[in-house]
């Protein structure tokens, strides 16, 4: 086959219960960016039972969606999404097809890839395309200390998994138009069945947190962990940590921020007591305001921080803790003396 | 399909491995961007390590085979002396200069006409990922290339039978739990077990174990020669730089941890973080 057949760029689009994964927003993002560039169109398939989004994913670019909607796609069966996407890739044909590299797309697209006999690339951290419509795939490897740039010269489709959240969201149209597209789900394999699933309550994923206040080797106790907590409750953000604390077991796997952990990129992220290893800068080098709290001046967190403080952070924490309650309660003591006037 | 535990009596269980460079040896030098592994002691894939004792524990609970399949140079034959000293019955070492340049739709293709020359197998075991390859993506494209299921983030096996298992997958915020029809590849996280050091005894056994080496050619019978190493890779690495541009940092030195802590504040204001 050659590969001027293949034409468009596709999106997986991931749900749960019927919700879809914002991280689908971010790759018709960037899908329809290199589809405008190479003038093609933009596809997205979503898989799914009694799905709602539809509409959402052409208002944020997608021009057809392709929707299998069966309950035996409710839940994620890497062997059935396999066999509808396979399936779909052979009819349409996309020059490139993205998926979010989460649990389910690191375990979904190589298996697709392998099927079509086509490369993947893993956890893009960016992508762009050529005028003949080539994917540049740009990935961190070796633990984050290098970045390598991928091509898929031949085969087709071009296919990679993209890192939540490094990746802008696609700008939401409610005037845009695209087509939904029905497709049927022929699923006989039952040599995999999910017998249950669940989500743990309270605390949502760092991943989600527009605030983040990490710990590191620093902390001398995992006590100590308390006062990145009271600063983390202070400003309503989420705590990090980065690996050793981690694998001390201080605090759970999923507070760890970096290449083995989460990928995170909040509003806001104060890093204390963190050296900035390449490992752990890959995690979180995309926030977009980073404050690093560290007693030694030369700590190469410093290279990626927007501001930098030197200083032992059980000496500047407690005294900003101090600051943000003093501030407060005089801004609520000038608001309650305002407002008792009028 | 061939295989399967019906008409053997034996369970036998693959374990996938690779030899690494020691993470920490690996360095990038800031003038060229080159990547210098001269240095780096070349290591088991530390996450390899908790596949090789998923399969022991199998072992352990139903009998059998424990085979370790890797491909790589000859020196990789240290990294399966080792999966042998850590409890492992047979060690295959896949080397040839056509497996060279191999990526994972290469490198899977490879595996599996081992693994489909081998004949009889239940189970495979991967690790989660390699630290240098760092992809996760072998795992899965094995199972697709040999027609098996299989799940990845394998973090707790519930049970198993000669003919099923039951596992309990990691997902981003919580689990879930998965039966699949054997035979069938997992591919396992750090946290699903704690390997143990090998015992000494068993290391210096393991010095003298043969390990048997299949090139290209042994393969040829199974698989297409064209699809293997760099030939058979449709990915190319077409340029490796350093990881980014340096940001503008304001660094706040000197005074008081008090002022610094007012200075942080006024920051965390005029941002709207307070
Ligand atoms: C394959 C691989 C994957 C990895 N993945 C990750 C990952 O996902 N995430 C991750 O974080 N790491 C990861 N690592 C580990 C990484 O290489 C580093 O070892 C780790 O990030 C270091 O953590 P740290 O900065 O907390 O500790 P250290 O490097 O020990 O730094 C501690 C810092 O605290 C400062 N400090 C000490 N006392 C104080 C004080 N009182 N006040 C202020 N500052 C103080 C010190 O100056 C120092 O800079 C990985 C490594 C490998 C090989
Ligand atoms: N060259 C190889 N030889 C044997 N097993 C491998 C090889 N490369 C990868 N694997 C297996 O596949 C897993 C995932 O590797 P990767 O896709 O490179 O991250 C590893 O943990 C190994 O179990």
């Amino acid at each position: 086959m050659s590969s001027s057949e293949y034409e468009g760029v596709m999106v997986f689009a991931q749900q749960k219960d019927g919700k879809v994964h914002p991280v689908t927003y971010e790759l018709l993002g960037k899908g329809r960016e290199m589809a405008d560039k190479i003038g093609e169109s933009l596809f997205c398939v979503l898989l799914g039972s009694g799905m709602e989004e539809v509409d959402e994913l052409i208002y944020h670019g997608a021009d057809r969606v392709f929707l299998y909607d069966d309950p035996s796609l409710q839940e994620f069966n890497v062997l059935h999404y396999k066999k509808c996407i396979v399936d779909l890739v052979e009819e349409e044909k996309p020059k490139i097809f993205l998926l979010g590299a989460t649990t389910i797309g690191r375990s979904l697209g190589p298996r697709v890839a392998a099927a079509l006999r086509t490369g993947l690339t893993a956890d893009c951290t960016s992508l762009d395309v050529d005028e003949e419509g080539n994917l540049i795939q740009i990935r961190p490897a070796f633990s984050g200390s290098v970045m390598a740039t991928i091509k898929t010269p031949k085969s087709r489709p071009q296919m990679a998994t993209v890192r939540y959240r490094v990746m802008e969201e696609a700008k939401r149209d409610t005037s845009r138009r695209g087509e939904a597209i029905k497709k049927r789900a022929r699923i006989e394999d039952t040599r995999i069945r999910v017998l249950e699933r669940k989500e743990f309550e309270g605390e949502g994923s760092i991943v989600d947190a527009d605030i983040i206040v990490s710990g590191g080797r620093g902390l001398k106790k995992a006590e100590d962990l308390r006062i990145i907590r009271e600063v983390a409750d202070l400003l309503k953000g989420a705590v990090g940590a980065s690996r050793p604390i981690v694998d001390d077991r201080w605090i759970g796997r999923q507070h760890q921020v970096g290449l083995s952990g989460n990928t995170v990129r909040p509003k806001l992220y104060i890093a204390c007591g963190i050296s900035g290893s390449v490992q752990h800068l890959a995690g979180m080098r995309n926030s977009n305001f980073i404050i690093a709290i560290n007693k030694d001046p030369s700590a190469p967190i410093f290279k990626e921080a927007h501001y930098g403080f030197v200083e032992d952070l059980y000496e500047l924490l407690p005294e900003l803790i101090a600051e943000i309650k003093r501030r407060r309660g005089m801004k609520t003591a000038c608001i309650t003396e305002r407002s008792m006037r009028i | 399909m061939g295989h399967g535990a019906k008409d053997e009596k034996e369970f036998n269980v693959i374990v996938l491995v690779k030899q690494v460079p020691e993470a920490e040896d690996v360095r990038i030098d800031p003038d060229t961007g080159r990547l210098d592994r001269s240095s780096a002691e070349a290591v088991t894939n530390p996450f390899d390590l908790n596949a090789i004792e998923v399969a022991n524990r199998i072992k352990e609970r139903l009998g059998g085979k424990v085979t370790c399949i890797s491909m790589g140079p000859l020196r990789a034959d240290s990294t399966l002396r080792d999966s042998l000293a850590r409890g492992c019955d047979r060690g295959i070492l896949l080397s040839d200069k056509k497996f060279g340049g191999a990526d994972t739709l290469a490198t899977s293709y490879t595996l599996s006409c081992a693994i489909k020359k081998i004949g009889s197998f239940d189970l495979i075991v991967c690790g989660e990922k390699t630290t240098d390859g760092d992809t996760g993506q072998v795992g899965p494209e094995v199972a697709e290339q040999l027609d098996i299921p299989h799940a990845c983030f394998v973090e707790e096996i519930k049970a198993i039978t000669e003919s099923s298992l039951v596992v309990r997958r990691k997902t981003e915020n919580g689990y879930m739990i998965l039966e699949l029809k054997l035979p069938a590849l997992i591919s396992v996280t750090k946290d699903i077990n704690e390997p143990p050091l090998p015992l000494l005894k068993n290391k210096i056994k393991a010095r003298k174990a043969e390990i048997e080496t299949w090139s290209a050619s042994d393969l040829s019978e199974i698989g297409d020669v064209e699809r293997f190493g760099l030939t058979g890779s449709p990915t190319r690495v077409v340029n490796v730089g350093s990881p980014h541009v340096e940001k503008e940092t304001m660094m706040i030195e000197g005074g008081s941890s008090r002022e610094k802590a007012k200075k942080l504040v006024d920051i965390l204001e005029d941002l709207g973080f307070l």
